[in-house]
């Protein structure tokens, strides 16, 4: 082959000609398909083997079982060292008992109902007000000096703070308890927005320029489900707080005719009854943890499709 | 007649383009043109302007003096990471600036589909971008690239982050998909032997300020090995000019 411009090094060097070894080829298959496709199979690992679904469920909830057990157990001590009178303290058996029958109750399923009712409303319109607020902040530089720090400073307020106010607002009402509630987890959510559109990182920004990425489409396909992981916390944390803000709310303004879980734990304390009122405690405790559950599931499931998980 | 005068109308134009940051010129009077069909290599030592040179021509960042004319060419740009989206999988990748040109969705589909099978990636469109490898995944976001139907494709250290066994045949690949798309590609590299295995011409660039200071035109017959003397013999010839350039910043 010849070089029509050979370098000076080539020249001292004394090489000519093509360099490239022949390449067996066979018939009907193209080589450097074959390297490409060879790599590709090397580069890529090979799938892990998860194992058994019972093994791996058995290994995520025995230190949770655990914990319980121990948890009975110090209560269970707790009440055979007789501290406290064991009608002030019931035994575990005596509470599990009880809690036993009050589940079986229609009774009890309809303050579960008004309970969950409050809660999902007063959470979906934090989670509205919240992302409204969340975008317009990070819009606007004027409101972001102006509110920014606002919202952070909500986030730190008990919210039992609020009911005083509430209650000279709306009265002992549904609303009074819906405008705790949703003053509690709205910062939350609105910072998990701002935060999730703040730190796009920079080279997908770039990316979103060269593909002529502008106004509406920018968000659509770029801005938004790149903010989705930090909007996803956002919710899970707006959520505890209003939860937490709900069971205060249930506790302080009892609402006439409205027999939530607050108002039976209220009365079960007026009657003195301690194993109900923990009975109450362990309900509204495996209400958060299920509601946790999902949206560790939600949020698992996104980091896993992203490639975020390291396992 | 050289194949490089056959081919006729340039497609990137610039005459004494200076670009400052503040007092920081990063750019100054630099002269380029690219022709149709071109494959134009950018080298330089760290910090000469390269980036910023392919940012001014995709149009991400305005000039500051001369003038830049790409004749209204649609001009795609690649990094050195692939910066695939993660909530998309491989084809959604792909399939999105299609998406954002309104192309009706069966259609892109089918042109996704053609466009992996380009990069030689047609089995992996249901794939999730970290599943792939680092090569992989470049090819992906060529394939993004190439959906953009750019006439001019710029490539900013498109093969850095990856292993010496991908990027060689990555090279191919590429030199490839470049005959048979008949693409305008300006490719920034630090590497040398890659501007010569891949360039028509590898242009060289000084550092504070950027400017022009060779244009070696590139003849070797394609297909070209990395590791071929003619290849490695015109590199070492550019690299000792990179080096005295680099030695004039000593005082
Ligand atoms: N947005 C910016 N603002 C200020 N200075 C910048 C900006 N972008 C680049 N520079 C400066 O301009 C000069 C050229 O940068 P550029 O990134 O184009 O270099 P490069 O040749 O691509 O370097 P490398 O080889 O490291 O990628 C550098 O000194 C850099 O600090
Ligand atoms: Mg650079």
């Amino acid at each position: 082959m010849p070089i029509k411009y050979p370098s000076a090094r080539a020249g001292l060097e004394g090489v000519n000609g093509d360099s490239t070894a022949p390449v067996a080829e066979k018939p009907g298959v193209d080589p450097e398909a074959a390297e490409v496709a060879g790599l590709d199979a090397l580069e890529l690992q090979p799938r892990k083997d998860k194992g058994a679904l019972g093994k791996r469920i058995w290994k995520s909830t025995w230190p949770k079982v655990l914990a319980i057990a121990i948890v009975l157990l110090i209560w269970q001590i707790t009440v055979w060292s007789e501290w406290k009178p064991i009608y002030v303290l019931p035994s575990p058996t005596t509470v599990f008992t009880d809690l036993g029958n009050v589940i079986t109750t229609g009774d009890f399923w309809d303050g579960v109902r008004v309970t969950m009712t409050r809660a999902f409303t007063g959470f979906l319109l934090a989670v509205v007000i919240g992302t409204i607020i969340g975008a317009l902040v990070s819009q606007f530089a004027p409101l972001r000096a102006a509110i920014g720090s606002l919202i952070t400073g909500l986030q730190t307020m008990p919210s039992i703070m609020w009911f005083p106010l509430a209650i000279l607002l709306f009265q002992l009402s549904e609303s009074a308890i819906l405008f705790v509630v949703v003053l509690g987890a709205a910062p939350s959510v609105a910072n998990g927005l701002i935060s999730g559109i703040d730190y796009v990182p920079r080279t997908w920004l770039r990316v979103g320029q060269v593909l002529g990425m502008r106004g509406f489409a920018k968000y659509r396909h770029l801005i938004l489900p790149a903010s989705l992981p930090s909007f996803i916390s956002g919710l899970k944390q707006g959520w505890a707080f209003s939860w937490r803000s709900l069971m205060a709310g249930e506790l302080l303004v009892i609402v006439p005719g409205a027999l939530s879980i607050g108002v039976r734990m209220q009365q079960a304390r007026d009657l003195s009854d301690s194993s109900l009122v923990i009975c109450y405690i362990i309900v509204v405790l495996i209400i958060g943890i299920l509601i946790d559950v999902l949206f560790n599931a939600a949020d698992n499931a996104l980091r896993r499709r992203w490639g975020l998980l390291s396992n | 007649m050289s194949l490089l005068q056959q081919k006729t109308g340039s497609v990137v134009r610039l005459e004494n383009v200076s670009k400052s940051y503040g007092d920081l010129l990063a750019l100054d009077r630099v002269s380029l043109t690219v022709g149709q069909g071109e494959f134009v290599c950018l080298l330089g030592a760290s910090g000469c302007g390269k980036s910023t040179l392919l940012s001014l021509v995709a149009g991400l960042d305005g000039i500051t003096g001369g003038t830049l004319d790409t004749g209204g060419r649609k001009v795609s740009l690649m990094f050195q990471e692939a910066a695939l989206f993660p909530w998309l999988s491989v084809r959604g990748n792909v399939e999105l600036p299609l998406r954002l040109q309104g192309v009706s969705r069966p259609e892109r589909r089918q042109r996704a589909e053609e466009l992996l099978g380009i990069v030689r990636l047609g089995g992996f469109a249901d794939k999730r971008p970290h599943e792939l490898s680092g090569g992989m995944r470049q090819r992906v976001a060529l394939a993004r690239a190439l959906a953009q139907n750019a006439d001019i494709l710029l490539m900013d250290e498109p093969f850095g982050a990856l292993d010496a066994m991908t990027r060689d045949i990555l090279h191919d690949e590429l030199e490839r998909i470049w005959r048979e798309q008949q693409l305008t590609v300006l490719f920034v590299t630090h590497n040398v032997r890659e501007a010569v295995r891949l360039g028509d011409r590898v242009i060289l660039l000084s550092s504070r300020p950027g400017r022009v200071i060779e244009d070696y035109p590139i003849t070797h017959e394609r297909p070209r090995r990395i590791d071929s003397p003619e290849v490695a013999g015109q590199a070492a010839e550019i690299t000792d000019r990179l080096r005295a350039e680099v030695a004039r910043h000593a005082h």
